[in-house]
C-alpha cells in the first residue's frame, strides 16, 4: 500500500533523462510503491525539474541495504574530497 | 456468460468529464456496443497512477457487459507517461481526498447521464480501493462497490493529513449500498487487524457486506506484472467480483 513516505529538497545540478541532459531543481525521496524494482516498497529517487513537466525525471529504485550503502559511498566521497581540499573550490557550493 | 456464437464489440476511448469544482478532467470510458442498457462502474485507478492495467481492467469490464469509466485523479499534475505523473502525484504526498471525491462523482454522474445507464457500481484497489469505499461512504448514488486490498480505510490519527483529514473508516456509518471487499492476509496495509477492525465497524453499523481474505496472498495480488501476482487467488477474485456485481448492479 501507499505509504505516502517522502521528503522533497531543492537541489542544483543536472539530470540525464530520455531527452538528455536538463537541469535538476528538486529531488524526491519517497519509500512506496516502484514502478520497475519487484519489491512492494522500495527507497525512490526521483531529481526532476518541476518547471519542465512530469517527463523531466531521472528515477531510481533501490532496495533498503542497497540506499544505505549509496548513502555511505556518498558520504565517503564527499569526505575524501574534503580531506583534498577540493570542497572549497570556487563554484562547487550550493 | 460470454458464448463463442455471440457477436461481441467494445468502443474504448479516452473522454472528458467534469471533476473536482467543475475541472475538466480526461477519463478513459469502454462500453459494449449496443443499445443497453448497461449497469455502469466507476473504475479507480491506484496510487501508481492511470496505468496500462486499469485501461486493461476498465476493458474488461466492458467485456463483462459494464460501461465502465476511469477518470485520471492525477489530471492536474500535468501530462506525461503515467509513471511520471504517478511519480509526481506521489512525490506531492498523493491528491486530497475531496478532489477525488469530486472527480469520482463527477464520473458517476457522467455515467448517469447517459441513456443506456441502469444501476452504478464502483471498484479500486489499493488506494484506488480505499476510495471506492469512501466514495461509498460519501456520495449518494452508487448500488454496489469494490474494495480490493485499500490501505488507510483505518488510519491513526497521526496518519491524518491536510490531504487525507479524515479516516475512511469513520465514515461507514454513511456506507450507502452493499460492499465487496478482498484482502491478502499477508498485506501489511491494509494488515489483517486493520481488515477486521474495518469488518468490526461495517458489522456495528449493520452493513451489507462480503469480505474475503485470501491466504498466500499479500498487497496488489491481482497485478500480473508485478511479483504480488497471485494467479489462483486472483482468478478467484475476480469471479467473486463479477458474481458480486450480478447481484446487485444487474437489472433484474
Amino acid at each position: 500500500m501507499c505509504t505516502m513516505i517522502v521528503n522533497q529538497a531543492l537541489i542544483q545540478g543536472s539530470g540525464k533523462g530520455t531527452s538528455g541532459w536538463f537541469t535538476v531543481g528538486q529531488v524526491n525521496v519517497s519509500y512506496d510503491h516502484p514502478y520497475h524494482v519487484p519489491l512492494e516498497h522500495a527507497l525512490n529517487i526521483d531529481f526532476v525539474n518541476e518547471a519542465e513537466g512530469p517527463g523531466a525525471r531521472v528515477a531510481v529504485e533501490l532496495t533498503l541495504d542497497s540506499a544505505r550503502r549509496l548513502i555511505e559511498t556518498i558520504q565517503a566521497v564527499l569526505a575524501r574530497a574534503e580531506a583534498g581540499g577540493y570542497l572549497n573550490e570556487e563554484g562547487i557550493k550550493g | 456468460m460470454y458464448q463463442t456464437n455471440m457477436y461481441e464489440g467494445m468502443l474504448a476511448e479516452t473522454v472528458a468529464i467534469r471533476g473536482a469544482k467543475g475541472d475538466a478532467i480526461n477519463a478513459y470510458y469502454a462500453r459494449p456496443l449496443g443499445a443497453g442498457p448497461f449497469p455502469g462502474m466507476v473504475v479507480i485507478h491506484h496510487a501508481p497512477g492511470w496505468d496500462e492495467w486499469y485501461r486493461e481492467a476498465t476493458r474488461k469490464f466492458a467485456h463483462h457487459g459494464y460501461a465502465a469509466i476511469s477518470p485520471d485523479l492525477y489530471c492536474r499534475e500535468g501530462h506525461g507517461t503515467p509513471e511520471d505523473v504517478g511519480a509526481k502525484a506521489r512525490a506531492a504526498g498523493g491528491v486530497p481526498d475531496e478532489q477525488v471525491v469530486g472527480d469520482l462523482e463527477g464520473a458517476m454522474r457522467y455515467l448517469r447521464s447517459l441513456p443506456y445507464i441502469g444501476k452504478v457500481g464502483v471498484f479500486g484497489t489499493c488506494s484506488g480501493g480505499r476510495n471506492a469505499f469512501l466514495m461509498a461512504c460519501r456520495v449518494k448514488g452508487f448500488d454496489a462497490a469494490v474494495e480490493c486490498w485499500g490501505g488507510r480505510v483505518v488510519m491513526a490519527k497521526e496518519e491524518l493529513t491536510p490531504k487525507q483529514p479524515v479516516a475512511p473508516i469513520d465514515y461507514t456509518k454513511d456506507l450507502s449500498c452493499p460492499l465487496l471487499g478482498l484482502f491478502g492476509n499477508d498485506d501489511k496495509s491494509p494488515s489483517p487487524e486493520q481488515v477486521n477492525q474495518h469488518e468490526a465497524e461495517l458489522k456495528k453499523h449493520g452493513k451489507n457486506y462480503e469480505f474475503h481474505r485470501y491466504d498466500k496472498a499479500g498487497h496488489g495480488f491481482f497485478y500480473y506484472d508485478r511479483t504480488n501476482y497471485r494467479q489462483e487467488q486472483a482468478v478467484d477474485g475476480w469471479k467473486k467480483i463479477f458474481a458480486f456485481l450480478e447481484k446487485y448492479l444487474s437489472a433484474k
